[in-house]
């Protein structure tokens, strides 16, 4: 322990403390600019580059960065002297010369950091000479999420996610002084780039200067279009956080209202993600007993561990990372696109419309889904099985641009006949929630037993690599599951070396699973608010009447009807994919 | 290559004539130079003296040796400080004092040996000459230690450059070279070692003047069995080339200074971080390295003890801020190369997060003369807390530009006025910056201020690496400092919000004052940005930068006033601030300006006054430079 004062009154922390947090803890709240602790995964990004959380400290020459300075013994640290005040404002004007000042109409104002600073040091002038020069960038537009460089105060936060998190290494600081920046490397284009689109950057830029790609204006032209039917699925994710963008806690499950909404915008049929991930289950599910039956039989032909392959920023990353491993993963696509795929053939032929006059829109709490439906292993003749992906939060900005009074809404249902959706699917949405629900599925499956009991708890939780085994009636089946990027790298590694035996791996790209998404509220990476969120999802699956997805009914329909066997013929043609190695710079 | 081993241990042992042989003791005579067999001709061919042609006068050199059948050896030497007289030729003729040469230019080579073989002084040709006993000087040339330029120095780091070849390891060793390591490693712990830098008082001579004592026992305290140590020849001020010349002149130095320190902290492992804009010096370092491992005096177990230390050159791409020790560490790990806060210090958690000793190449080269002569000794010399001698590169508007070193305590005035001559064309001394785009300008009121650490540091300058740059009565005081921050403007990192915008809007703000759209808020507006800049910036780069600004308004308030305020510019530099006119009664109406002026703003009849046109004058000081008869005015 060491004892300092910080503004007259004296404190013991434990040693290694930082300034920053010893204040905290006596009330003090120092403004951080670049500042981002991840607790839950011991990782900091304290460039200590802002120069906001400045404090006077005796005996010290300069100002020294709180973020970034251990309390030692003794410390004398003064947080609003004089000296103090003007550097922060003086650096924040700075800070602020160089920006643009488009607040109003700058997509993260409200929400921004920068703002947000600028106003609790009182900043109403910008001394700087009249023509200041402006560091200014060429607009990066990727599919997903754009690049606003002018925008960007190098706090470096995205550069952490994206490198230390997420492994990924596709932002870095570039350039020299005033014209430092953080790009890709050459200030290639995203699309160029290592880029998963995972937009976990996106949900830790302070600034406008990550956002997603807006598509709300094509979703408001095709619902406006009279030859045009629109139609909408919602994955499982975006209910336990769209309450956030109105007021609501964290965790507030918003279904019912959810369904109301996308009703009152002018869907006109409001369906369910839920029910194409009961549909994915359906085929990983078949297509996991289908190898581990052979495997098990003696079959070394067979590739294990399946991996899942919901997470398109996953499937972005090992096709750029591991293309040696293209095999491993499911063959079976996204629940979004399968939604996709089966609404264009299945639902437009009971519709009796051409699939050019059918519209499908997803709301995602992702940006990589944006980039995942406009790939062309999606597309018949030109035309997206999906055509338009947005956020939580875009679907939010809709809700507020329509009038909708989210909060008063009713609670409505979803449609049929693609809305019905049972627990499993809903838990896709946090992390461990897909390999539950397969194996929900094979072990009555495989075992031809009911199970004993439907929560397996030891697949949850938000440690970065999970493992669990599950008796499959005698027969031990390894499950492995990890959430960022960074972690599946370890996983994948790990396998490669021979470290892990796995029969089934779970991967999903953001903190905590989708709940935790790159188009969902800006989390900040907040895990608490990512705990909330995945609590709300297991509760949805507690409240469903069917918790499996070989019982929801209107899949068995879909496959009685339309698709035939799971994993049969015409599932492999609508509902599996397959995988390229993307070449990197 | 390889040196016959008994010879080399008897060399650094202190080459007792009572334990050597005679063919031994001639060997050391001959490296010496105490006399030489034949003639020998040295040329100074570091990067310097090749920018003055000195690669011409080899070549005419050559040719000359060869058409009159002279056996003569030519020596490539580094640089002896004199920058102004380059290309620099020496010649020592059997039985005669080495004679020193000055501008050989390809065109003097001929009459310049061929006065020097026919036993004659060369009129006009020479510098000084070397004092050595039992040989026959020069008529009518000054021995070295009384010529002005060299007489008040204290040369120990640059004792061996542009005297002795630096491609020779021999030569090296007839010099005292490697007694200093065999003490360290025959008689020394590594605690001592550190104990006696601390003694002698030495500095880090970077810029910052940490105690290197302090510094190496940090290092020497850690535990890890892995450390490194690291030399800085990231030479990035500008104007400043100590570094440069130390290494193309005396690699060696270096290198035993680095294997005393490597031992003295515990590290099997050097790096010499050098700009890739040094290629000949990383050649020499290169060919040392090489040459120093294949005598055992580098590589593994070191002249036979436990000892290892293998040296790894790495290259950097010439960023400033590299010269910072926490961004240069980053640099060599492959990544970008910017500073990171400080603790953890270096010692603690450098190159690969392993203890870290970093000093540059002028505090490594004054180890090696410390455990020679003594920690005593070496403290003997300089003020109560600067010690030994320091490398300064003086430049600018005075007369014998070069390199110098002096010792610590010496005064401004000194330098000026005996060392470096005096001022150029004999104007008014107006400032010296010292410490580059780090430091601030001393001026009259210092030139008798003993320089040190500290009495710079109250100047509101630094000793930085050692830039030493003369301004005199014409040089205007805000174009200085804006010349400065454009460097370090251009040289930030860009990490730091202070750093990286706060210079840019000093910048800007100087600019507009040097073009006259200054105003009496930019003054107080400048200050404080300035001191802000100081007070929060990540690095030594942002704590510095606004230096220039802040001590040149400390010692210049009038120019800066005069600027924003009467919009004049006292020295007449700033060309936005000038006004060009001409006096009816000295103009001739010869239209000589007329016809000379690119954007016809003079008009007037032959015979008749003229008249410039201010609104289309871009004050380019062609009529000035023109008029034969002085009525062109400029204020």
């Amino acid at each position: 322990m060491v004892k300092l004062t910080i503004d007259g009154a004296s404190i013991e922390v434990k040693k290694g403390t930082t300034v920053y947090q010893a204040a905290k803890q006596m009330g003090i709240n120092i403004p951080v600019l670049c500042y981002m602790n991840l607790h839950h995964l011991g990782i900091e990004n304290k460039p200590a580059g802002c120069r906001i959380c400045v404090v006077e400290i005796e005996g010290r020459r300069n100002l020294a960065p709180s973020c970034s300075t251990e309390c030692m013994e003794g410390m004398v640290v003064k947080t609003h002297t004089v000296r103090v005040i003007n550097a922060r404002k003086t650096v924040m004007e700075l800070l602020l010369s160089d920006h643009p000042k488009d607040c109003l109409i700058c997509s993260k104002s409200g929400q921004c950091d920068l703002q947000e600073i600028a106003q609790t040091l009182g900043i109403r002038e910008i001394h700087a000479v009249e023509n200041a020069a402006v560091s200014t960038y060429r607009k990066d537009v990727s599919p997903a999420l754009n690049r606003d460089m002018d925008k960007c105060i190098m706090c470096r936060r995205c550069e952490t996610i994206c490198n230390k998190v997420q492994t990924v290494g596709a932002l870095n600081a570039i350039n020299r002084g005033f014209t430092a920046v953080v790009a890709p490397a050459f200030e290639q284009d995203l699309i160029d780039s290592p880029c998963t689109f995972c937009g976990q950057c996106v949900a830790v830029c302070p600034t406008g200067a990550l956002t997603e790609f807006d598509d709300t204006r094509n979703i408001m032209k095709a619902i406006a279009d009279p030859t045009k039917t629109v139609i909408v699925q919602t994955a499982p994710a975006v209910r336990a956080a769209l309450g956030e963008e109105f007021g609501m806690e964290a965790g507030t499950l918003v279904t019912g209202k959810l369904a109301a909404a996308l009703r009152r915008i002018g869907f006109d049929k409001v369906f369910d993600t839920d029910f194409a991930a009961d549909l994915t289950i359906m085929e990983e599910g078949t297509e996991l007993l289908d190898r581990l039956t052979k495997y098990l039989g003696g079959d070394k032909s067979v590739k294990l561990p399946i991996l899942t392959s919901c997470c398109p920023a996953w499937v972005n990353f090992f096709e750029t990372y591991y293309p040696t491993m293209l095999d491993i993963p499911s063959t079976a696509r996204s629940p979004q696109q399968m939604f996709g795929s089966v609404a264009k053939t299945y639902y437009a032929d009971q519709l009796g419309i051409k699939r050019e006059d059918m519209v499908v829109v997803s709301i995602m709490p992702c940006l990589a889904k944006k980039y995942e439906c406009q790939r062309d292993e999606f597309k018949v003749n030109g035309n997206p099985d999906v055509d338009f992906s947005i956020s939580t939060r875009e679907l939010a900005a809709l809700i507020k641009t329509y009038n909708i009074d989210f909060v008063s809404l009713p609670d409505e249902d979803f449609d049929a006949p693609l809305g019905e959706s049972t627990g499993a699917a809903v838990i896709f949405g946090a992390t461990g929630g897909v390999i539950e629900a397969a194996v929900r599925t094979a072990y009555e499956v495989f075992t031809g037993k009911s199970l004993p009991k439907i929560d397996f708890t030891e697949l949850r939780g938000l440690e970065g690599i999970r493992q669990a085994t599950i008796d499959f009636n005698g027969t031990p089946i390894n499950i492995g599951i990890a959430h960022q990027l960074g972690n599946a790298r370890k996983l994948l590694d790990g396998i490669k070396n021979g470290m892990y035996n796995f029969h089934a791996i779970e991967i999903m790209a953001c903190p905590g699973g989708c709940v935790g998404g790159g188009g969902q509220p800006y989390h900040h990476n907040d895990i608490e608010i990512i705990r909330k969120r995945a609590n709300a999802i297991y509760e949805e699956d507690r409240s469903k009447p069917i918790r499996v997805s070989h019982e929801n009914k209107e899949v068995l329909q879909l496959y009685k009807e339309f698709l035939g066997e799971p994993y049969g013929d015409l599932a492999h043609e609508l509902l599996h994919t397959h995988y390229v190695a993307r070449e990197m710079v | 290559m390889k040196i016959n081993n008994a010879f080399l241990q008897w060399a650094i042992d202190g080459a007792d004539p009572k334990t050597g042989q005679k063919e031994w003791e001639d060997r050391m005579v001959a490296l010496r130079r105490e006399n030489v067999q034949k003639p020998v001709v040295f040329i100074g061919t570091g990067t310097c003296g090749l920018g003055a042609g000195a690669a011409f006068t080899l070549e005419k050199i050559r040719q000359y040796l060869e058409k009159n059948a002279i056996d003569a050896d030519i020596v490539e030497v580094g640089c002896i400080g004199l920058c102004v007289e380059e290309p620099l030729v020496d010649v020592q003729l059997p039985g005669r004092c080495r004679l020193m040469g000055k501008t050989i230019t390809q065109d003097k080579v001929d009459e310049f040996l061929k006065a020097v073989f026919a036993g004659e002084t060369p009129k006009g040709l020479t510098l000084a000459q070397f004092k050595t006993d039992g040989l026959e000087p020069w008529d009518g040339v000054k021995f070295q230690d009384e010529h002005p330029f060299f007489g008040p120095q204290t040369r120990w780091v640059l004792r061996n450059c542009g005297v002795i070849n630096p491609a020779s390891l021999e030569e090296y060793l007839a010099r005292d070279g490697y007694r200093g390591l065999k003490k360290v490693l025959s008689t020394m712990s590594g605690e001592a070692v550190c104990k006696e830098i601390e003694q002698s008082g030495l500095r880090g001579r970077g810029g910052g003047g940490f105690p290197t004592g302090m510094k190496w026992k940090f290092a020497f305290a850690q535990k890890d069995p892995q450390k490194y140590l690291v030399c800085n020849a990231d030479e990035g001020d500008p104007g400043a080339f100590m570094d440069r010349a130390v290494i193309e002149g005396d690699p060696h130095r270096l290198l035993e200074g680095m294997a005393i320190a490597a031992y003295a902290i515990g590290a099997d492992k050097g790096y010499i971080y050098i700009r890739a804009e040094y290629p000949l010096a990383i050649e020499r370092l290169k060919h040392a390295i090489a040459e120093a491992e294949a005598n055992n005096l580098l590589g593994e177990k070191i002249l036979g003890t436990d000892f290892s230390l293998k040296m790894i050159i790495k290259m950097g791409a010439g960023a400033f801020v590299c010269g910072e020790e926490t961004a240069l560490i980053h640099s060599m790990e492959g990544e970008r190369g910017e500073p990171t806060v400080k603790p953890p210090f270096p010692a603690e958690s450098g190159y690969l997060g392993k203890p870290t000793n970093v000093n540059n190449v002028e505090t490594y080269a004054n180890v090696p003369v410390i455990f020679l002569k003594g920690p005593e000794w070496f403290s003997s010399i300089g003020t109560e807390k600067s010690k030994g001698t320091k490398v300064f590169a003086l430049a600018g508007k005075i007369n014998n530009v070069g390199l110098i070193e002096v010792p610590m305590g010496i005064t401004l005035r000194e330098i000026i006025y005996e060392i470096g001559g005096g001022i150029k064309g004999g104007k008014k001394f107006k400032a010296m910056q010292t410490g580059g785009p780090s430091g601030g300008c001393l001026v009259e009121k210092h030139l008798d201020t003993p320089i040190d650490y500290e009495n710079l540091s109250a100047a509101g300058s630094m000793m930085g690496s050692g830039g030493m740059i003369v301004l005199d009565e014409d040089d205007c005081m805000v174009s200085v400092a804006k010349y400065y921050l454009e460097f370090t403007v251009e040289e930030s990192c860009g990490k730091c919000v202070p750093c990286r915008v706060g210079n840019k809007r000093l910048h800007e703000t100087l600019e507009k004052i040097c073009e006259g759209k200054g105003t009496e808020e930019d003054l107080p507006y400048l200050k404080n940005l300035s001191n802000v800049i100081k007070d929060t910036s990540l690095c030594g780069l942002g704590q510095t930068s606004p230096n220039p600004v802040l001590s040149t308004m400390e010692y210049f308030w009038d120019e800066y006033v005069a600027h924003v305020t009467t919009r004049t510019c006292p020295s007449g530099k700033c060309k936005a601030l000038m006004t060009y006119t001409i006096d009816p009664a000295k103009c001739t109406g010869c239209t000589l300006c007329a016809r000379n002026c690119p954007v016809d703003a003079i008009a007037g009849e032959k015979r008749e006054p003229h008249v410039i046109d201010q609104t289309k004058c871009i004050r380019c000081g062609a009529c000035y430079d023109k008029c034969k008869f002085s009525a062109i005015n400029v204020q």
